[in-house]
């Protein structure tokens, strides 16, 4: 049966793609976030995942509103990144894992969560800078697991709640343990922290509540499913939303886990920045 | 916002606007204007013909002048979803700080120390 080792969050800014093929790791203005990630290096090479379920929300390239699923399971041979609008150089496809898709698709449904499948599905910079910052020269990595990624709706509310993420992260545990291959799954959730693009409050960034959500989300994630989706957008930021992605990792690894690295820094873009590394006990 | 009664679904948080269904049924064909805008042709047929691109994909009246006069806040009330309109930013060279200053009332360079300002 297979293992889930850990849960490793991070922050997917597009800047960070630019900042990546422009290699400004020493650069001021990236250092202090970059020096987030050797440990996480370090922990990859360790441990060495055969699959990585990656958790991210699509902002507009794979879904338009015309179909908005709230949750959305990518079961597809391979992911490709495409232009988003801004005409960066795409990077290559990623390799998927359609058969541990399929599996979570079943156990999900079965277990009542009605997702969306997906046998084509472009991934964005919220798929693509997670994984170029874990596993440098992605997809072109020796170490490169296979991908499954997983949607949440974080574009038009409602949004799911964050107790829903939970929920669903518990439930897609229950999948991952149960497919029946000797391999190590590692689990994204990417996005965050806070932050707001739009509207007069453009710009807001809240540390208080960014350090309350990476205190309880190690060992007292229960605590933060009594935030409503009003306060979490009042709190975080209309864009902090994306923390939802956070704590369906979290539900997937299970009640113990030993933090091994975090990361907090603000700014990067207009975003507070953070990483967490989460090793399942 | 209460021009649609029955729809506030949201507690009221200054300087924001919750992109819900109410939200959505208004910007739709904005919205699917500047979703296009993630393939290279459209960006250059809009750049050719800007009225002619919006009349295309039917925007109104307030949609259209809020796109002329370049008003990204006034393009969010008019049911724009920020994720879109990032495609058209990037179609006038604008930067995330710089839509940032522009709905602010503040120059990029102040709205990046806004942003440092709250480490």
């Amino acid at each position: 049966m297979a293992r889930i080792l850990g849960g490793i969050t991070t922050s997917h800014i597009p800047a960070v793609g630019n900042a990546i093929q422009k290699e400004l790791y020493d650069d001021p203005y990236w250092k202090p976030f970059f020096d987030g990630y050797p440990k996480v290096h370090q922990w990859i090479q360790d441990n060495k995942p055969d699959y990585v379920i990656n958790i991210y929300n699509d902002h507009g390239l794979g879904f338009f509103l015309d179909r908005m699923p709230t949750f959305a399971i990518g079961a597809a041979h391979e992911y490709r990144n495409e232009d988003e609008g801004w005409g960066l150089p795409a990077l290559p496809p990623f390799p998927g894992a359609p058969e541990l898709s399929w599996h979570i698709i079943e156990s999900l449904v079965a277990d009542e969560f009605d997702i969306t499948s997906c046998q084509e599905l472009a991934v964005d910079h919220g798929f693509v800078v997670p994984m170029q910052l874990f596993w440098p020269g992605a997809p072109n990595n020796p170490d490169m697991p296979r991908a499954v990624p997983i949607s949440a709706n974080t574009v038009q509310h409602p949004i799911p709640t964050l107790n829903r993420a939970l929920n669903f992260g518990k439930a897609l545990r229950k999948a991952l343990l149960s497919f029946p291959e000797d391999a190590k799954i590692v689990v994204l959730g990417t996005g965050g922290l806070s932050h707001q693009l739009d509207g007069q409050r453009a710009g807001f960034i809240n540390k208080e509540f960014d350090q309350y959500c990476l205190e309880n989300i190690v060992h007292n994630p229960e605590e933060l499913t009594k935030i409503t989706r009003q306060e979490l957008v009042k709190q975080a930021g209309a864009q902090g939303t994306e923390f939802l992605m956070w704590m369906m990792m979290r539900g997937a690894l299970g009640d113990e886990v030993n933090e091994i690295t975090r990361n907090y820094h603000i700014p990067i873009s207009n975003t507070a920045a953070g990483t967490l590394l989460l090793e399942c006990a | 916002m209460h021009d649609m009664p029955g729809y506030d679904y949201h507690i009221d948080i200054p300087g924001t606007v919750l992109f819900d269904g109410k939200q959505a049924m208004k910007g739709y064909a904005l919205n699917k204007m500047c979703y296009d805008f993630n393939k290279a042709e459209n960006r250059e047929a809009f750049k050719a013909d800007e009225e002619g691109w919006m009349a295309r994909y039917g925007l109104n009246e307030e949609q259209k002048a809020a796109i002329r006069s370049r008003d990204i806040l006034a393009m969010i009330d008019a049911g724009g979803n920020i994720y879109y309109l990032a495609k058209l930013a990037g179609i006038f060279k604008l930067s995330v700080q710089d839509v940032g200053g522009l709905q602010t009332g503040r120059t990029t360079e102040e709205f990046q120390q806004y942003l440092a300002s709250q480490a």
